[in-house]
């Protein structure tokens, strides 16, 4: 069900694009659409973060993953449990460039006898890798359309992408890895049923939704071509706040910029947030030198305590009794 | 606001300065002209219509010149009849340049403003106009 | 105990297939065995907490003041701006599920809500309806509800299953740590007065008394003193235990299981011989006799209205530093929270050993030292003499409790003192041990004889992979350094591994501890006798 709902709000967003652009009205699907899109994503993000980074971190609680700093001669795990700020900085990295956590998991199986059996599980892993960094390369490999003269660092970039010069036009190994970890993500989440059972309607959106931008941008490579420089005119128009709208860009493109437009505006409204929320994870992002340098609470209220003065008051009798040394020497009138 | 508000604040300018980072090139350094394609024919006796029609060529004229580099290379096969019956060599050089006769505005343009490099001119070596109009060999 | 019936092979029957039917309509069915009764009257008023009540989780009604929601919406509010653990943790998950089977509750019971994701987006669902927008206008589609009677007794429920291990944190992508959520969850329930007795009546004579059994000054004495006497029996060293006293070098806390429970009480023997052997300038507290701080696992401000103790009489005995014995949440709170919460400590001075005049910087600002750093430091520079023969009838293994290992870091520690103070030690395969270590299934408050269905499945994990080394190896002690894991490993490893023990890490040193003037020593401190090496016994013959 949350998935049918997923698949049809994306076949709305293609549709809708669709049918608008073929009716005209270009100005508005490639210039109104995309500029509404990106003022919402840049004030949402940052309405986002600016709402996590007014909320103090009272506490620092790093989950540790590895030895601890102690004695000279026990080597400590720098990175998976630093204690200096250039080690956290590695942890974070680590965990933002090579997803450190998740590369850890392992797959719990019960046999008879009974006997759990631990494995590496790596798929995970391996998909959420391939399928973030070919997204990356895929939205820097779009700056040629965003700039020009087109940039060297990106000509480079999409040279390596078709190094294999497979295809005409080239195929880019990033458009591949893309749908193949996309399809991966949701092959999971509808059929491992434990991941189907944990999954909402906002876990399949997002993917169909990225799954939709790269399908309408493969097929306009290779099946419905659009007019590419129509595309960069526009693109680079928008860029320098000159907005200009060629004629005879194909439908396919304005379908192509509202599915981005939607995924921008999706995206700081929900789960796609950990973008940036990876960034401010206090298990993570602060060293474990708790016991070394004191870390502040500004909200740290004062509590009601029972004092010493108060717990001796009480046991007064039978701490003088077992002859324990007291503060307070009271006379004891009773006392034998 | 938490001491590490600052932190924050600066990682986020950080952040919306690379998101908009092609704002930023084009407003300080401006853009160069993106203008469309001169179609830069000459006129040549016999050839007064292209091989297929503009709308095709546009979008697949890699396809076509593809399928010629392979007839020929492969097949050694050098004569293409156009759907409308009318004859040509599958050439680059001959067919193609011998009216499309300027490359850098004819093809250099759209490739350079989309970041294309064809390798056509792996092994051809293109066409430029000459004084008297026809197309020499660099 | 309703399990008393089932076998372990019936028990371990998992079925790890989620239901058809989705998550989102709660149904918890308080089954006997897999909930801990609720907390008594007296004690919350005796802290003065919220609504106290004749109560148990079973009942049909609750008791809920009629602006109950309101008082966990603004409580939700409250907290979200607070801790941005909370409020991050609420946001980001993706739902990945790569923390699904790291909880040993879920391994345990295949219940599909025990899985750390799931746990979590009880309270996110309820986070999304009242605090996003896009909860508000979407609803279900987006894994929003709202909160009603059946939404809050499935936290109860939940939440009480969840140990606060942190192991699923070691996992997760973006570091989102349960126990955190396990918290915030309970500060929600805990201002409607919903608490387990478990929690809460240790709560409340860790704060009258200083330690959770409510044992007096006089009984705390007396235990010490029969302890020391003991030792003296044992060894035949006379042993005094400082108590209350002013002007020493070194304040000691220990949970204060170590000084009334077994096997925990061996180990406190291992710490008597071991300060009395290095002539250590120490005290213990009556006032501060309990290291382990069950406010952990009630309430951030009830941590720091127990912690508070252990600073305020290091101030007043004038110590220079303190050292910690083996504990495991108490550790966590001296770690973690001592110092944000009740410090700073600048009225101490830096820890240093006085044998070998080892800094320990890593304490710098806390002033407070684990005793596997201290004892790891005295036996790297020699001080100690040694006679792992003595240790020669175990063959151990080392259990990480959770909260020293992902918390701490502390692994290399306690295993130096073992290798060194024995001759047999064996490791857990590595997905069990260290920082993937799995919970005894009892922490947080959980372990309760009322709960022991739940317990025995929480333990599977861990106890499996002691099997494995008893299988393998032929162990016959789990070592470990944490309260809660000797009180609640025994019936846990009876049931699942017979015949295995429990010890601490100083109980072992103890044994292998060479004492000057000591008598000839034929038995263990446990009055076990000592195996004799293969050369005496030769000679007998």
């Amino acid at each position: 069900m949350t998935f049918g709902f997923s698949l049809f709000v994306v076949a709305l967003l293609i549709a809708i694009p669709a049918l608008g652009a073929a009716a005209g009205g270009h100005a508005f699907w490639g210039v109104v659409i995309p500029y509404a899109a990106l003022a919402i994503f840049l004030a949402g993000f940052t309405a986002r973060i600016l709402g996590w980074a007014r909320v103090p971190v009272p506490f620092r609680i790093p989950t540790a993953g590895g030895q601890q700093k102690s004695l000279d001669w026990i080597k400590s795990s720098r990175l998976d449990n630093p204690h200096s700020a250039w080690g956290t900085i590695g942890r974070m990295a680590l965990e933002i460039l090579c997803f450190r956590s998740l590369f850890r998991n392992t797959r719990v199986e019960l046999r008879e006898g009974p006997k759990l059996a631990y494995g590496s599980s790596k798929w995970l892993w391996a998909a959420a890798l391939a399928f973030h960094y070919a997204f990356l390369v895929v939205f820097l490999r779009h700056f040629k359309y965003f700039v020009e003269p087109t940039p060297a660092w990106v000509t480079a970039i999409q040279g390596l992408d078709g190094f294999f010069q497979v295809g005409l036009p080239v195929l880019y190994v990033t458009d591949a890895l893309l749908l193949g970890a996309v399809a991966f993500l949701l092959g999971r989440r509808l059929l491992d049923a434990r991941v189907r059972y944990i999954s909402h309607a906002a876990d399949y959106f997002p993917l169909l939704l990225i799954a939709a931008i790269a399908v309408t941008g493969v097929l306009m490579r290779y099946f419905f071509k659009v007019d590419l420089l129509g595309v960069k005119q526009l693109a680079v128009g928008l860029l320098s706040l000159q907005p200009v709208v060629p004629e005879g860009v194909g439908a396919m493109f304005f379908v192509h910029l509202f599915l981005v437009s939607s995924l921008i505006v999706y995206l700081p409204f929900s789960k796609l947030m950990h973008l940036g929320g990876v960034f401010l994870s206090p298990t993570r992002n602060l060293p474990n030198d708790n016991r070394m340098r004191r870390h502040v609470n500004p909200w740290n209220y004062p509590v009601k305590v029972h004092t010493y003065e108060e717990y001796e008051e009480e046991f007064h009798e039978v701490m003088k009794a077992a002859g324990l040394p007291l503060d307070k020497e009271k006379s004891c009138p009773k006392a034998s | 606001m938490p001491p590490d508000f600052r932190k924050i604040v600066f990682g986020l300018v950080i952040f919306l300065i690379l998101v908009t980072l092609p704002l930023w090139t084009n407003l300080l350094r401006g853009t160069a002209p993106l203008e469309d394609p001169e179609i830069s024919t000459r006129d040549v006796p016999g050839k007064d219509r292209c091989v297929r029609e503009a709308e095709y060529m546009k979008a697949n004229h890699m396809d076509l010149l593809n399928e010629w580099r392979e007839t020929v290379v492969r097949d050694g096969e050098r004569g293409f009849v156009t759907v409308d019956g009318r004859h040509f060599d599958r050439s680059l050089d001959r067919t193609c340049m011998d009216c499309h006769n300027k490359q850098e505005v004819f093809c250099d343009r759209c490739h350079n403003a989309l970041a294309v490099s064809p390798y056509c001119w792996d092994c051809h070596i293109g066409a430029r106009e000459t004084k008297d109009g026809s197309t020499a060999l660099r | 105990m309703s399990q008393g019936k089932l076998k372990p092979e019936e028990l371990a029957r998992i079925n790890y297939q989620p239901p058809a039917k989705g998550w989102m309509d709660p149904d918890v069915e308080f089954r006997k065995g897999t909930w801990c009764y609720g907390a008594v009257p007296d004690t919350l008023k005796y802290l003065d907490l919220p609504l106290p009540k004749k109560w148990q989780p079973s009942d049909a009604d609750w008791q809920l003041p009629p602006n109950w929601k309101q008082i966990i919406f603004e409580g939700m509010r409250e907290r979200l701006q607070r801790f941005r653990t909370f409020k991050v943790f609420m946001d980001i998950c993706v739902r990945c599920g790569a923390c699904a089977d790291k909880c040993h509750f879920y391994i345990g019971s295949g219940d599909p809500k025990n899985m750390p994701v799931l746990r979590a987006e009880l309270l996110r669902s309820v986070y999304r309806r009242e605090f996003t927008k896009a909860g508000k206008i979407m609803g279900k589609m987006v894994g929003a509800r709202d909160l009603d009677e059946k939404v809050l007794k499935e936290w109860f429920y939940y939440f009480y299953q969840c140990t606060e291990c942190r192991r699923c944190s070691v996992y997760c992508p973006y570091g989102i740590d349960t126990a955190e959520i396990t918290m915030m969850g309970r500060e929600l329930l805990n201002l409607l007065g919903l608490s387990i007795e478990w929690v809460n009546t240790p709560l409340a004579n860790c704060f009258r008394t200083g330690n959770h059994l409510g044992i007096q000054p006089h009984g705390f004495k007396d235990s010490l003193d029969f302890a020391a006497d003991e030792l003296s029996d044992l060894t035949g060293v006379p042993i005094k235990v400082p108590i209350n006293e002013k002007g020493h070098e070194i304040l000691f806390v220990t949970p204060s299981a170590d000084y009334f429970a077994s096997p925990h009480y061996f180990t406190l023997l291992g710490y008597l011989a071991l300060f009395h052997e290095i002539g250590l300038d120490y005290t213990f507290s009556s006032f501060a006799s309990e290291g382990g701080n069950f406010g952990l696992f009630h309430s951030h401000e009830m941590i720091k209205r127990l912690n508070a103790k252990i600073y305020a009489e290091a101030r007043r005995l004038g110590v220079k530093w303190i050292l910690g014995g083996e504990c495991g949440h108490m550790w966590r709170v001296l770690h973690q929270y001592m110092d944000t919460m009740n410090g700073p400590a600048d009225f101490l001075q830096m820890p240093k050993s006085p044998l070998t005049g080892t800094v320990f910087n890593n304490a710098a600002s806390t002033k407070m030292v684990h005793i596997s750093e201290f004892t790891a430091d005295l036996i790297r520079h020699g001080k100690l003499k040694l006679d792992p023969s003595r240790n020669d009838h175990w063959k151990a293994t080392f259990h990480d409790s959770c909260n020293p290992a992902r918390c701490m870091g502390l692994f290399e520690e306690p295993r130096y003192i073992m290798r060194r103070v024995m001759n047999h030690y064996y490791e857990m395969p590595e997905d069990t041990i260290r920082e993937q270590t799995f919970c005894c299934g009892s922490g947080s408050g959980l372990g309760t004889d009322e709960n022991m269905e739940n317990r025995l499945r929480g333990g599977l994990p861990r106890a499996n992979a002691v099997k494995h080394v008893r299988d393998s190896k032929g162990a016959n002690i789990l070592i470990c350094m944490c309260a809660i894991d000797k009180a609640t490993l025994p019936p846990l490893l009876e049931y699942w591994v017979p015949g295995m023990e429990v010890g601490g890490v100083h109980e072992l040193v103890g044994n292998a501890l060479v004492m000057k003037g000591e008598k000839e020593r034929d038995t263990d401190l446990r009055g076990q006798p000592l195996v004799k090496p293969a050369k005496e016994v030769q000679d007998a013959a």
